[in-house]
């Protein structure tokens, strides 16, 4: 597979369930080795469009290819190539961590007998639950079952990693763990596919970014195109008057400490004002955040319901 | 996968809870019966129950005659109606298909499941009420008499006994295959269940309706009782033959309405 083949691949994707319109058309191209991630409000479409490309949930139209193959065709073809957590994890709740995964391991496409503790352990060593007991999984924490969720989606090593929320119920410190663990296994050469409500997720994982809204594909762009600088660079300085003075006809917006200066250069700008014998405390250009981007573009989500 | 599945019924604490229950029902009865030495008279209550008190070994087959209306049925449809509406409400479903496993194959190890339950049950039943029946009511105190009136030799009541087993495992595939088809259909264990037993009561209340006698040969429960002809000498073999056709008949219709809907099921839980 060459470096830009598509490893998730969408056209006109398209889920009516009765008179709902679940998702509209959806394009989608998830290339080899991307973090890529599917943003969208509660009830966009980010987890039928999942389910879709996992064979779960036919699609009304359209068509879609994962990893070169036909879906839902020729799906169980690609499957033992993903791991996937679709809306949380879910184990059998009186059987202990390992068990469930030794009996996952032992269905579908079946790992050697004799090995299969050797990989359980593994995978439960990688996403931190290498010290698990024989407790049963319904004692566990929302934590714990997370991570024994995607213990799961690593079992047979994946090339295509679908994951849906998946540091939902997680503290800091295992957000940051499994932003680690996605990290390694990018770098590997696996492509992460994050679906996810949680800008700052996405913000910190992800590469490229699709953004869903009420079942349309809005936006499919690269992070470093979205955050691109806006052209203008804020300038923080005790000095405000002085260098709105200096700088007028290029100053945008002037607050107490900060002016937004309309310029390309930030080292130039900070020449120039030192120059003059200002103080400067701080100097940045300016990008767009993520959130700015989405709420440009989408409404309102589909769990508020306003009265008409 | 089906030694998968196998292997997590018979970890369930549930399944054994069932087994359990099933085996106390008869047990129960037997304690009352040998404690106060009144059977029913012959021809009422439970079929061969007058009987065994000349001769416990012909305990399980009371035993199967008191578990088969209610007991068993229920416990049947509970375990086809949970096979994949349990998996659906745990949420493991989708993880199952993911993993990948085939919607088909599934649904075939399920079904193995429960057949596997059904044959089992009646297995432990029968040896427990054997047990139960030779140490409370005693062994060969009567040569055991056929329902025909002829002495059976002990290796035929052996035989026969095996037959039943078999034949009662064979009336269940219908209730198994109405409740693994309700099962693909509802993400809800009592769901599939009661629906599964509600067609039963209806079944059984219309074999009894005089006015229902037209359809009353194609109802699923019509031929349950049939094998005590296998304790008749010789054996009455049409009415086993025609509940044996039936049980087929239903097994095929529902396992196919099964398939047909869970293989082209949106999977949403």
């Amino acid at each position: 597979m060459s470096a830009d083949a598509c490893v998730i691949r969408t056209r006109g994707l398209t889920k009516r369930y009765g008179h709902v319109l679940a998702v509209d058309g959806v394009d989608l191209d998830v290339r080899a080795g991307d973090t890529y991630g599917f943003l969208g409000p509660n009830g966009s479409g980010k987890t039928t469009v999942v389910r879709m490309l996992l064979g779960l949930v036919f699609a009304t139209a359209g068509e879609i290819e994962v990893l070169g193959v036909p879906v839902p065709k020729r799906v169980g073809e690609v499957l033992p190539h993903i791991g996937a957590l679709v809306e949380g994890p879910s184990a059998y709740g009186h059987l202990s961590g390992r068990r469930n995964l030794s009996l996952l391991d032992a269905t579908g496409h079946p790992g050697p007998r004799r090995t299969r503790a050797e990989r359980v352990d593994a995978v439960l060593d990688r996403v931190g639950l290498g010290g698990i007991d024989s407790r049963p999984v319904k004692a566990y924490s929302l934590g714990m079952r997370q991570r024994l969720g995607l213990a799961a989606a690593l079992l047979s090593p994946p090339t295509l990693l679908i994951l849906d929320e998946p540091t939902n119920g997680l503290d800091p410190r295992g957000i940051q763990e499994v932003r680690e663990l996605l990290a390694e296994l990018n770098a590997a050469g696996t492509t992460v596919f994050l679906s996810s409500h949680l800008l700052a997720e996405v913000e910190a994982t992800c590469r490229r970014v699709g953004i869903i809204d009420r079942g349309r594909l809005l936006l499919e762009e690269s992070m470093d195109n979205l955050r691109a600088p806006t052209g203008r660079i804020l300038v923080h300085t005790p000095d405000v008057d002085r260098a709105h003075a200096l700088l007028d006809g290029r100053v945008v917006e002037r607050t107490a400490e900060r002016l937004a200066v309309r310029a390309d250069d930030p080292a130039a700008l900070t020449a120039q004002l030192v120059g003059a014998g200002l103080r400067v405390t701080g100097v940045a250009v300016e990008r767009r955040t993520l959130e700015e981007v989405v709420l440009g573009v989408v409404g309102a989500g589909s769990d508020r319901v306003d009265r008409r | 996968m089906i030694l998968v599945e196998l292997s997590k019924m018979l970890r369930r604490p549930r399944t054994w809870a069932t087994v359990l229950l099933l085996c106390a029902l008869p047990t129960l009865v037997a304690i009352f019966v040998a404690a106060r030495n009144i059977g029913p008279r012959p021809g009422e209550g439970p079929a061969f129950l007058s009987a065994v008190l000349n001769n416990g070994t012909l305990y399980p087959a009371a035993a199967l005659a008191i578990i088969l209306p209610i007991f068993l049925p229920v416990a049947v449809a509970l375990m086809a109606g949970e096979s994949i509406a349990g998996e659906a409400t745990a949420g493991t479903l989708r993880y199952l298909l993911i993993r990948p496993v085939g919607r088909t194959r599934l649904l075939v190890a399920k079904l193995v499941s429960v057949v596997v339950f059904v044959l089992g049950s009646v297995v432990i039943v029968a040896l427990v009420s054997l047990l139960v029946g030779v140490s409370l009511l005693g062994g060969q105190r009567g040569s055991v008499v056929s329902v025909s009136g002829v002495d059976l030799t002990p290796t035929q009541v052996v035989g026969r006994m095996v037959l039943t087993v078999g034949y009662i495992g064979v009336s269940m595939i219908g209730v198994a295959a109405i409740a693994l088809f309700l099962s693909t259909c509802t993400d809800s264990t009592p769901g599939a269940a009661l629906g599964a037993l509600a067609g039963l009561v209806t079944s059984q209340v219309l074999v009894t309706l005089e006015a229902a006698s037209p359809v009353g040969p194609y109802l699923p429960t019509r031929y349950w009782l049939a094998w005590i002809d296998l304790f008749r000498d010789p054996i009455l073999w049409r009415q086993v033959e025609r509940g044996f056709a039936l049980q087929l008949v239903y097994g095929a219709v529902f396992l196919g309405l099964a398939w047909a809907n869970f293989s082209s099921k949106d999977i949403t839980s």
